[in-house]
């Protein structure tokens, strides 16, 4: 029988939220690694019981836990986050060099086909890769070498690398997204890499269009569009057609554009979610409204999703990996905010459930649909 | 043996309850216990000290017979009554986020 896993990363410790098919009754395992950071746990497209988790604390910095069985048992890997090389400098808050300094993997990607391989987004920002199950971990340093790399500044949140998107077709293709540097796209598996941030303005920068320091707060893709790439900036909801090559704002009628997660349907490319936030000063819903925004038409037309979501004296945030959907028929929608609250939607997002209230702060959501 | 008591997160991530007790096969430093104990328990490597420099974690602490002895040189030989096993070797995760 079908069903769903979600998989929730909080401030102190991971979650993991079960249903069938019908995803009206969950069950609660948890919290794991109690007392934790945990940024983000994923599955493994080609084997949904593998899991990988990112775990951290400020005393004992980070440890990387893999599970074989669907997160029943877990058993921590390989640690050593080392750059290549000399690492050098980025740019740092007050304009200064800084060394890149490894702090915490943000993300975590495996690969599409093979179990064993998968992709980390660290902070200090840079792109890894295991190809023994999380053992051992070497920087794919072409990124990290470009030459804006010491043009790269940290975002509030630090200098992350937080979204990896995987080409389903040509697994040479990858994309991925760091705040506050921009998008950068590899084809040819990791070598090499340029920004492709062509279409991105942010008005806080001197040089409104300059080719990176765009704080791109969250990319998202349809895999059978895979060209199609969606982005929520820290300003502005962007979509691209080209791959990324060139971006054009969709943000149309949203009451703001200031956010952090998008998403797309499972099954239809074109229905995109969001959740507008009040501004960068703020953090806040508009109005204290919790509402998710849902474009039919890839952007620009949005509506407003408030059934079973609150609507006074709400005041929390949604951060960019706590939003996640399912593949089953009608499509899911999911995420968690730093309330604690997960909300679920069986039907699209036209109504919401707390499937939880009171957990530590959600710092992510990945749903996994299980045959 | 050297009688280690580590963090509670620590204890968890290496699958231990109470103190743990390590053989050091050279004059007992901070370095030393450090070294053995990584080497029984490698899940803590990266835990307590940077991977690479070997340096310690900022919100790390080590304790012996009541004293912080955190930035004692990582090569001075620990207290008799630690190298004894009279005496535990404390690794500490300081109080710090209130």
């Amino acid at each position: 029988m079908s069903g769903v896993r979600l998989l929730v990363g909080t401030r102190k410790g991971a979650f993991i939220l079960r249903s069938d098919g019908t995803r009206e009754d969950w069950d609660v395992q948890g919290p794991l690694f109690a007392g934790w950071e945990m940024y983000h746990l994923n599955g493994s497209p080609a084997d949904p019981d593998r899991l990988y988790a990112s775990q951290s604390t400020g005393w004992h910095g980070q440890v990387v836990q893999r599970s074989d069985d669907g997160g029943k048992t877990w058993e921590p890997v390989g640690n050593e986050f080392t750059y290549d090389g000399v690492p050098g400098t980025h740019q740092w808050y007050d304009g200064t060099q800084h060394p890149w300094e490894f702090a915490r993997v943000w993300h975590l990607e495996p690969s599409l086909t093979d179990p064993d391989t998968v992709f980390a987004g660290v902070e200090d920002a840079a792109l890894f890769r295991s190809t023994d199950g999380g053992q051992t971990w070497q920087e794919l340093s072409g990124l990290r070498d470009h030459p804006t790399g010491e043009q790269w500044q940290p975002g509030a949140g630090g200098l992350c690398l937080h979204t990896i998107l995987i080409h389903p077709d040509d697994p040479q293709r990858m994309v991925v997204a760091i705040s506050a540097a921009g998008v950068f796209r590899t084809d040819d598996g990791g070598e090499t890499w340029r920004p492709i941030n062509r279409g991105l303005r942010s008005r806080e920068l001197p040089d409104e269009e300059r080719e990176v320091g765009h704080c791109v707060h969250r990319l998202a893709m349809n895999p059978s569009r895979p060209d199609t790439l969606f982005m929520q900036k820290h300003w502005h909801v962007m979509r691209s057609d080209d791959g990324g090559e060139s971006w054009n704002k969709v943000s149309g009628n949203l009451p703001s554009d200031f956010g952090f997660p998008i998403a797309v349907h499972a099954h239809e490319p074109d229905t995109i979610y969001v959740v507008p936030i009040e501004s960068d000063s703020e953090h806040v819903p508009p109005e204290g409204k919790l509402r998710v925004y849902r474009s039919r038409t890839g952007g620009n037309e949005w509506e407003a999703l408030t059934n079973g979501l609150p609507q006074e004296h709400c005041y929390v945030n949604v951060l960019r990996d706590a939003m996640s959907v399912d593949s089953l028929d009608p499509g899911g929608v999911y995420f968690g905010t730093t309330g604690g609250q997960v909300y679920a939607s069986s039907d699209g997002g036209d109504g919401w459930t707390a499937i939880v209230h009171d957990l530590p702060a959600v710092l992510s959501i990945e749903a996994q649909t299980l045959a | 043996m050297i009688r280690v008591v580590l963090p509670q997160h620590l204890r968890t991530l290496a699958g231990v309850e109470g103190e743990v007790a390590v053989e050091v096969h050279e004059p007992p430093t901070q370095r030393a216990v450090l070294d053995a104990l990584e080497t029984e328990y490698p899940v803590l490597r990266g835990t307590i000290r940077d991977h690479g420099t070997a340096k310690r974690r900022d919100f790390i602490r080590f304790f012996a017979c009541g004293q912080d002895i955190t930035l004692e040189p990582a090569d001075e030989l620990l207290p008799e009554e630690v190298a004894a096993g009279a005496e535990v070797f404390r690794v500490v995760a300081a109080m710090a986020g209130g």
